[in-house]
């Protein structure tokens, strides 16, 4: 009547049973720096290699804030951070306050068509820990070159686009918002897992 | 010692189809007084057309038009030649251009670094052909049977002891006597070498000039071949004619990308880099355009180099049709080879910074890459400079400053935004002429956008926006 008892062991052994949820997740080597964020992104910290999203409804609103902790750890590892084509200037004292080392920072001067040049050729080398842009009019196709340039040079891609561009699908690994009020993230997308629902409020500012 | 022999068959024609995009296409090279030129070289594609070596030109247009004639100079073999020496330096010290059309090479003290002969060989060729050379080559113990020997055989390798038997299958006509000489053995019934070395000295002596018993000794190493070694020159300067003219940047690339290899390959030989040098554009009339290419640091490799000079060239408005280029380096400083970890982190394929930053600053402008450096001023217009720093120095500031600082402060477009903290007063500059007198506000926007503003000192006006707190 009843079958012979059966190990689960040897059952998982045998691949015969397929065990749904992993226990451990692959930690990543690129950790945001922002507890709360970690905790919702499934590889625990910003995808490697690939191009992330941070759609803003304005400036101001601390979305430079949300990048500091990473831009830190990067140079002082002794990476280098290329920001193509930024909007205004980096005001330097308030950059080395975040942490950030000056000296493996590099700005490029650029506009449209040829930022976009400059940025894939900075993620395709390979020789930059991270690349910061700014796409003005970036279409589907064109963030597809910044993805796949990411990948091919193993390099950290944020690319920092309005908010109404939400609605617009986009070949990046991660999606986020930052909205203004309330002051808070959300994860629109993100490759290998859920994009968790709940917002995450930002964290107090100066 | 052992002598490698590169014998260049078709160094006219090659040293023409180079520079050319089509190779494939039928020429003719041309020479002889202007009442009777004749054809002095043609290659395979106007072989087909029937067209021969030595054909006088009016024959050959009545067997074709569709092929084109170039004048057939020696000062363009010259060069090649030169050139060709240059890039041999590489592979030993001992280089010579004792024999017009052909490379003598020491190789034996080399082959320890280029490893055994076949492998050696094989690099040869290939550098050869990429730069556009059929050739052959021969290893002997001694630079004139290697000569000799060559022109007989191709990829042959013979030691000292082989050398006696290998020189003695030559036929007599082939060995670098005289054409009287030659003959006058053909008629003794004569036909090989070894005949020759089976008859008494004695009598060779008699009967034949003294050029004949030493030619003889010099081949088979009884008698040193003084050699006239070659010394790279110092400055690099090759041009390349393009045979119609050029208006379009698209048929300017395969020549550039040319000399750009011709100047990686003789760099390479000198075992230096360059830091600057100039493109000359010729053109029928008016001054050549001229195209100087500076690097931050010294370099060689020719695929950065093309690039580099691909980027300015591209940007360059050429004024008239361009009728030959001329690529012309002076400043050749010693090349440090970039400090590479063992191990490297990023195992990919990668470019260094060091090239990125070039290609950059190729396309975009020299001035297109910047760093950041902090100042200690407390204007903010004067707390950065466009270039990193040593060590950042900071003033003691208690308030925050903003990530982001606009070029130029604008009006606050914001009716009573709220203030977070201020007003700070910002005062300094009198002595240097950039005198500011501000009071700072940290405010927030309705739509919950933090800025940086300002007003000035006895001033009722708006706050003028400075900065964003990103």
């Amino acid at each position: 009547m009843s079958a012979a008892p059966v190990a689960l062991d040897s059952l998982l052994d045998q691949r015969r049973v397929w065990r749904g949820q992993a226990e451990s997740r692959p930690a990543t080597a690129q950790p945001t720096g922002h507890a709360a964020l970690d905790a919702v992104l499934p590889a625990g910290g910003w995808p490697e290699a690939a191009l992330s999203e941070i759609l803003i409804a304005a400036e101001g609103i601390g979305e430079l804030q949300l990048l500091w902790p990473t831009l830190a750890r990067l140079t002082a590892e002794g990476e280098r951070v290329v920001l193509v084509a930024p909007p205004f200037l980096p005001y330097p004292q308030a950059w080395l306050a975040a942490g950030v080392d000056l000296r493996q920072l590099a700005l490029i001067e650029a506009s449209g068509r040829d930022a976009l040049w400059a940025a894939e050729q900075c993620l395709r080398s390979g020789s930059c820990g991270a690349v910061l842009c700014w796409p003005q009019q970036a279409d589907d196709r064109a963030l597809r070159r910044l993805q796949v340039a990411a990948e091919s040079g193993q390099t950290l891609a944020f690319a920092y686009r309005p908010l109404r561009e939400a609605v617009n699908p986009s070949p990046a690994a991660l999606r986020l918002a930052v909205d203004n009020r309330p002051a808070q993230l959300r994860v629109l997308k993100c490759r290998g897992g859920l994009a968790a629902a709940v917002p995450i409020p930002l964290a107090a500012r100066h | 010692m052992r002598w490698a022999c590169i014998l260049l068959p078709q160094l006219a024609l090659d040293s023409v189809l180079r520079g050319r995009a089509d190779p494939d296409a039928a020429l003719a090279l041309i020479s002889g007084t202007p009442q009777r030129r004749v054809l002095q070289t043609v290659n395979p594609a106007a072989r087909a057309l029937g067209l021969r070596p030595g054909q006088s030109l009016g024959a050959a247009q009545a067997l074709s038009r569709d092929f084109a004639m170039l004048e057939y100079d020696p000062a363009r073999i010259e060069r090649a030649q030169q050139f060709l020496a240059a890039w041999a330096y590489r592979f030993s010290s001992h280089v010579s251009l004792h024999y017009p059309r052909c490379l003598l090479l020491e190789v034996e003290s080399s082959l320890g670094l280029f490893g055994p002969w076949p492998r050696f060989e094989a690099r040869l060729r290939d550098e050869l052909n990429a730069l556009g050379f059929r050739q052959r080559i021969v290893v002997a113990p001694n630079p004139a049977a290697a000569r000799m020997l060559a022109n007989v055989h191709d990829g042959l390798a013979v030691d000292a002891a082989g050398l006696a038997e290998a020189l003695g299958r030559m036929p007599i006509e082939r060995v670098g006597f005289t054409r009287e000489v030659a003959s006058a053995f053909a008629r003794m019934g004569v036909r090989q070498l070894q005949q020759v070395r089976n008859l008494p000295r004695e009598s060779l002596a008699k009967r034949f000039p003294q050029d004949v018993l030493r030619h003889l000794d010099t081949l088979l190493g009884e008698r040193p071949l003084a050699l006239r070694c070659y010394a790279p020159p110092d400055r690099f300067d090759v041009r390349i004619e393009l045979n119609f003219e050029v208006e379009s940047h698209q048929a300017l690339l395969f020549p550039l990308r040319r000399l750009t290899g011709d100047l990686a390959a003789f760099l390479a030989g000198r075992d230096s880099g360059v830091q600057r040098f100039t493109l000359h554009l010729e053109h029928r009339s008016g001054e050549d355009s001229s195209l100087p290419v500076g690097l931050l640091a010294a370099e060689r490799e020719a695929a950065m180099l093309f690039e580099l000079a691909r980027g300015r060239l591209e940007q360059l408005q050429v004024p008239a049709p361009v009728q030959a280029m001329r690529l012309v380096a002076r400043d050749l400083p010693a090349f440090v080879p970039q400090h590479r970890e063992l191990f490297d982190e990023r195992p990919q394929q990668s470019l260094p910074w060091e090239q990125l930053r070039e290609r950059l600053r190729a396309r975009l402008g020299d001035d297109a890459v910047l760093g950041l450096g902090a100042v200690a001023d407390h204007r903010p217009e004067r707390a950065w400079q466009a270039a990193p720093v040593a060590r950042s120095e900071t003033l003691q500031q208690e308030a925050p400053r903003p990530a982001w600082l606009l070029r130029e402060a604008q009006p606050l477009r914001e009716f009573a935004p709220r203030i977070l903290a201020g007003p700070e007063r910002i005062e300094s500059g009198w002595w240097d002429g950039g005198d500011v007198r501000r009071d700072y506000y940290r405010v927030e926007t309705r739509g919950g956008q933090r800025a940086w503003a300002y007003r000035r000192v006895g001033d009722d006006g708006p706050l003028q926006l400075h900065g964003w707190f990103a």
